[in-house]
């Protein structure tokens, strides 16, 4: 029984990692572009999240009420006065930009918030939970995250292949050329794309501050968790993401019912096993 | 309607044309002709902001296009069917018609009307574009285009790569667009074709326009003798 525990709660970790992964995946599938700063931006999410709670006293949940379409103003405005103008043929000076925000992000957090670790309290919701089956409980918090994942991750299909917005999205993604003969500004059509990504951080941010414990410098091993997930899950394919962040989580999960220090180790493993196997992870929809 | 005046461009650092001048007037089928490399392509690009431009040299319908990025210039009512097609892989049929009206521009087509000039295309709407026969996928190409309603049709190199009786289906449609009041622009190699429809035809040799004039009036010695850069006396 302990296994099956270990795996059903790796399964709904799963739903968190898929959230820090899907708006890496998006922007990676709209622009082929790898933004090094996004964990450090669901950090951000968490601390701004945090900060909101302090000062008003307003339920974590209700955060993302501000929090997540702040953070899509400043996806988008991001895009288009900085991230934009770092794109083109070379594909270095996005990864040196976006790692360069890393750093300056992570001083910035560090200076506002010192290096205290924080939590987001979220009262009742943060220990209820229900009893399965003997032996197996599921946390109330931890199912909800799977389940806004879960949300999350349809709802975005939906956008992509039933609104318009959604075909110049892929469209975008097929040919950043001939898109623009279909009258589409590419820089803002990236810069939506941003904003999306940026939503789902917002999310994945509150999310990561009611389930666990951060700092301003956990940022980059939240990109790796999610980086992961995505290469896991097949580029270009969100329900993929999210298979990838359960797959991650389940294999953390049983590396840390193996002994405690594996279960990072254990997800790294899974993933190094995953891309020498599959390259172009399990269900792939777009080339690289 | 358009008017391209001492144009020069540039693919990379390579000068691809040298000085071209032309004009398009509404309601006339004009035919570019010319060799691979001759810079019928280029001109395309340049044309519809694919590829930059300065000053002054563009003009449509009294708005200066040169140095406008594409997007700006579609919405001023000129489209490309883009040579090779450039279908959407992960749109279907419908999809890649439907995204052709993205910059909203009314006008007669919609897409009834496209499925009415290419039936099939209706049959296999749900299909990936990029699932079709070659001639089923021009045929996307040209509905896409026509669906953002343009003044101004540009067609690059519709017959490359497509059997020759595939080729008379879709020039069948140029005289239907024609008629519904587009002015195009068809880029070919294949002449014959070429002249078929056009009202006028410039032909392109390195970069610069080595002849032009009315199909009739033209004789096939001087057509290819500007084509493939011959002396008038060696040809």
């Amino acid at each position: 029984m302990e296994w099956i525990n270990a795996i059903v709660q790796g399964v709904l970790l799963g739903g968190l990692y898929a959230l820090f992964a899907t708006g890496l995946s998006l922007m990676f599938g709209v622009m082929r572009f790898v933004n090094i700063a996004h964990g450090d931006f669901i950090i951000i999410a968490a601390f701004a999240a945090f900060t909101l709670t302090s000062l008003t006293g307003m339920h974590p949940l209700a955060t993302l009420i501000v929090v997540a379409p702040v953070l899509a103003l400043a996806g988008y405005a991001n895009q288009r006065l900085i991230l934009n103008r770092t794109l083109g043929k070379d594909i270095l000076p996005p990864l040196l930009v976006t790692f360069g925000m890393s750093v300056v992000l992570q001083n910035l957090m560090l200076e506002a918030f010192t290096a205290d670790s924080r939590r987001l309290q979220s009262g009742a919701l943060e220990t209820a939970s229900f009893q399965v089956i003997d032996g197996l409980s599921i946390g109330v918090l931890p199912l909800l995250v799977f389940l806004v994942a879960v949300a999350v991750i349809w709802s975005l299909q939906r956008v992509f292949y039933g609104t318009g917005v959604g075909r110049l999205l892929r469209a975008t993604s097929d040919d950043q050329t001939t898109v623009k003969l279909m009258g589409a500004n590419n820089a803002h059509i990236f810069a939506i794309a941003t904003a999306i990504a940026s939503f789902v951080v917002a999310i994945a941010g509150v999310f990561l501050a009611m389930r666990t414990n951060f700092d301003p410098s956990i940022g980059p091993a939240r990109l790796l968790f999610a980086f992961e997930a995505v290469i896991i899950g097949g580029l270009g394919n969100l329900w993929g993401t999210l298979a990838g962040g359960i797959l991650l989580g389940v294999a953390q999960n049983i590396g840390a019912q193996i002994d405690p220090g594996f279960q990072v180790l254990f997800g790294h493993l899974v993933f190094l096993a995953i891309i020498a196997v599959r390259p172009e992870g399990l269900f792939p929809r777009i080339k690289a | 309607m358009l008017t391209v005046s001492n144009l020069d461009a540039y693919y990379g650092d390579f000068q691809a044309l040298f000085g071209v001048d032309l004009y398009v007037d509404a309601g006339e089928t004009i035919a570019i002709i010319g060799s691979n490399g001759a810079g019928k392509s280029t001109l395309m690009r340049t044309l519809t902001g694919l590829t930059p431009s300065s000053g002054d040299t563009i003009r449509f319908d009294g708005q200066v296009l040169s140095g406008q990025p594409a997007h700006a210039i579609v919405k001023a009512g000129l489209a490309m069917v883009p040579e090779g097609r450039k279908l959407f892989p992960s749109l279907s049929v419908e999809e890649n018609l439907l995204i052709g009206a993205n910059p909203g521009r009314d006008g007669l087509w919609n897409l009834d009307k496209v499925y009415a000039m290419f039936p099939v295309l209706s049959e296999r709407r749900n299909n990936a574009g990029t699932a079709l026969s070659g001639g089923q996928q021009q045929m996307v190409a040209i509905g896409r285009a026509l669906m953002s309603n343009p003044k101004l049709l540009l067609c690059d190199e519709i017959s490359l790569g497509l059997a020759p009786i595939i080729i008379k289906d879709i020039y069948t449609a140029i005289p239907q667009i024609k008629a519904e009041g587009t002015t195009i622009v068809v880029v070919e190699q294949d002449i014959n074709q070429a002249l078929s429809v056009a009202d006028r035809v410039y032909c392109m040799q390195e970069g610069r326009v080595s002849l032009t004039g009315r199909p009739d009036a033209l004789t096939r010695e001087e057509i290819t003798a500007a084509y493939f850069g011959l002396e008038k006396e060696d040809a």
